[in-house]
């Protein structure tokens, strides 16, 4: 008898459950909704058919040789896998301990009215066209690092094997530090949203216990957004290794494996973009689907342990765990 | 009385029928092929031509996969390619171009001179220094520095590329043994730069960079470029007629029946610039439609006719006259329902 309003009140949406307009919505967004992931699998099946003959040619081995030659028909993506994850990595070294400092000085020490301006600047860096970032990093960047960099970091580092050789300009380092200027503006716009969404309590908190405006950040900010943080990480490492254009202006596009920023270096997204409209055999064709086959494995492999990562780190609880 | 009634019939159905022609291919003859494509449909308004430039190697796929009327390309057909679909493709000629060795030294201001063997060398890693003595031996006058030599190639695939490596390949064993030819070789040494603007980008900021690039892109940016050594031993600076000149040479190995897939780098002309290359247009031997073939077979004779005078101002080097009887005989060969269109 009482049952039945309970159940009313629980499940609101049963009273219009005959209604037909609902019903076409329901299915209209369900179509939607299954489209997505379904464009996903038709995207690597794709792949997949383009990559065979190049699978069946090399199998495995296409992951870990070097030779790239399209006169000889011979091809290994080691380099190209290589290179994205060096160039990758290098600019998150470079890009997360500056957007986290934009991001914290912006929310915690910033006076108010530089903080629209100073996060408007910065999240204007993204609106900036990839082959405008490529031209300015050789006509700028590439002769700052000649002149102002490389000189003093080997004078430190030198004796380090990541700063060996001469350093001609278009290399893994000059790739690397574009990469991370632009995977900034994505770091820093996320990290602010998401110390922002940090309760005053918890910083009132700490200051109570006498910690230091930085103390209350380090242990009490930053340890309660941090699941948000790692997404915002995850997110500019998303568009490091698909970032393309501006990359290949500047990295040297040499299949190569080293370990010294100071040489050229190859990406996968690279390749693709430069060789794809000039793969003339069905091999060389074949070998470019591979690479991208490979990336897109890639990218949904970072995505999938950063998820997991922000399940493990954020147990439910933290800020922006939802979200991401 | 008849035939005036035909012709009457015929006349308002040919001043409706509008021939529209599609083609792709190579980016180094675009601007050449626009003009061209533009002033013929001023004077043919029911010809629309069509022109796509997205590289050799795409207009060759849609030349094959029939997606287009015509390709054009800087880079021959292979056999292989060719007996893919049939046997049915015609290379015509249309317009010349050449490579052209560009180089950053701070203070040289002459052009500095390559032989065959020292140029492989550099591309080959085997010359590494700008004061080499082998280089320094032919630039005698000229201070050349003791940088190291950066090698810039082109990263992506390009007529340019196939086109250098053709002439590294004919003039240095090794090359041919270690490397070979292709619009994108594996490359011993160097910078890869994305298109000419890239390479040449490269070379202007990179002190003892060396590249190339096509000779209307370094004339049109300005850019300084070296001085080559032809087969006959005569220091050759690049130009337009030293262009035409490679293909007047290389006309006796072609011979009159040449399917005109031959090379005209390193030719046997006295005056002849090194790498120099032909850029052809990709045709069928037999269409099916007689009116598309028609417009145009009748469109390719007047570019290689009336159309040649333009190319000298578009920075493009023209063929040399002696070639056309040879162009015209190819052309009236192509077939539309089994009759010749010409």
């Amino acid at each position: 008898m009482t049952s039945l309003p309970v159940e009313r009140l629980a499940r609101p949406q049963s009273l219009h459950a005959t209604d037909r307009s609902d019903r076409i919505y329901r299915r209209v967004l369900t179509g939607f909704a299954l489209g997505l992931p379904l464009l996903i699998l038709i995207i690597l099946g794709v792949l997949f058919t383009g990559a065979l003959p190049a699978l069946k040619r090399f199998g495995p081995t296409f992951l870990w040789t070097s030779t790239w030659d399209p006169v000889a028909e011979i091809y290994g993506a080691a380099p190209m896998i290589f290179g994205t994850l060096a160039s990758s990595v290098l600019a998150l070294l470079i890009a997360v301990p500056l957007a986290l400092s934009v991001a914290i000085f912006l929310t915690e020490f910033s006076p108010g009215w530089l903080r629209q301006p100073v996060a408007f600047l910065v999240e204007l860096l993204a609106a900036i066209p990839s082959v405008v970032y490529g031209t300015w990093g050789i006509f700028v960047l590439i002769p700052f690092l000649r002149a102002h960099v490389v000189p003093p970091l080997k004078a430190v580092l030198g004796w380090t094997p990541f700063l060996q050789g001469v350093f001609y300009g278009n290399s893994l380092l000059a790739g690397g530090v574009i990469l991370a200027i632009m995977i900034v503006p994505y770091i820093a716009a996320v990290s602010r949203e998401v110390l922002l969404a940090v309760p005053a309590s918890q910083r009132e908190a700490a200051l109570a216990m006498g910690a230091t405006r930085w103390e209350a950040v380090r242990s009490a900010v930053l340890p309660y957004g941090r699941a948000g943080l790692i997404g915002a990480v995850i997110l500019g490492l998303g568009r490091a290794l698909g970032e393309t254009m501006a990359v290949t202006m500047l990295i040297g596009n040499r299949h190569d494996i080293g370990v010294s920023l100071l040489q050229p270096a190859y990406t996968m997204a690279a390749a693709i973009a430069n060789e794809f409209s000039e793969a003339t055999t069905n091999l060389y064709q074949s070998a470019l689907f591979e690479v991208g086959l490979i990336l897109f494995v890639l990218t949904v492999a970072v995505n999938a342990i950063a998820r997991v990562l922000i399940w493990r780190v954020a147990r439910g609880q933290a800020v922006g765990s939802r979200a991401l | 009385m008849k035939s005036l009634l035909l012709l009457l019939a015929a006349l308002p159905a040919a001043a409706l029928a509008q021939v529209q022609l599609n083609g792709a291919g190579a980016t180094f003859p675009n601007i050449i092929y626009s003009d061209w494509m533009l002033t013929y449909n001023q004077a043919h308004p029911d010809v629309k031509l069509n022109y796509q430039s997205i590289g050799s190697g795409g207009g060759i796929r849609q030349f094959s996969d029939g997606t287009v009327d015509f390709g054009a390309s800087d880079a021959p057909m292979t056999d292989s390619a060719i007996a893919a679909i049939g046997g049915n493709a015609l290379h015509i000629p249309t317009v010349m171009g050449a490579v052209v060795i560009i180089y950053n030294l701070q203070g040289v201001s002459q052009a500095v001179k390559f032989t065959p063997d020292v140029l492989a060398d550099i591309f080959l890693g085997k010359i590494t220094k700008w004061n080499d003595a082998r280089l320094a031996s032919g630039n005698s006058g000229v201070t050349l520095p003791a940088s190291d030599i950066v090698v810039v190639h082109r990263a992506d695939g390009s007529g340019t590329s196939f086109a250098f490596t053709d002439y590294l390949a004919k003039v240095s064993p090794e090359w041919q043994q270690k490397v070979g030819k292709g619009t994108s070789v594996n490359w011993p040494v160097g910078l890869g730069g994305r298109g000419s603007e890239g390479v040449s980008a490269t070379v202007s900021q990179t002190p003892g960079a060396i590249g190339y690039v096509e000779l209307a892109y370094a004339t049109t940016n300005k850019i300084q470029y070296g001085t080559l050594r032809n087969s006959s031993g005569n220091w050759i600076t690049p130009s337009l007629a030293a262009v035409t000149a490679a293909a007047a040479g290389a006309m006796k190995d072609m011979g009159p029946n040449t399917d005109f897939r031959v090379s005209v780098t390193n030719s046997s002309g006295a005056q002849a610039y090194p790498i120099s290359t032909f850029t052809w247009l990709l045709v069928h031997k037999s269409y099916s439609d007689t009116v598309k073939a028609r417009a145009l077979v009748q469109f390719i004779w007047w570019a290689e006719s009336d159309g040649q005078a333009k190319a000298p101002q578009l920075g493009y080097a023209p063929l040399p006259r002696e070639l056309h009887p040879w162009i015209e005989a190819r052309l009236k060969s192509i077939k539309a329902a089994g009759r010749s269109v010409l």
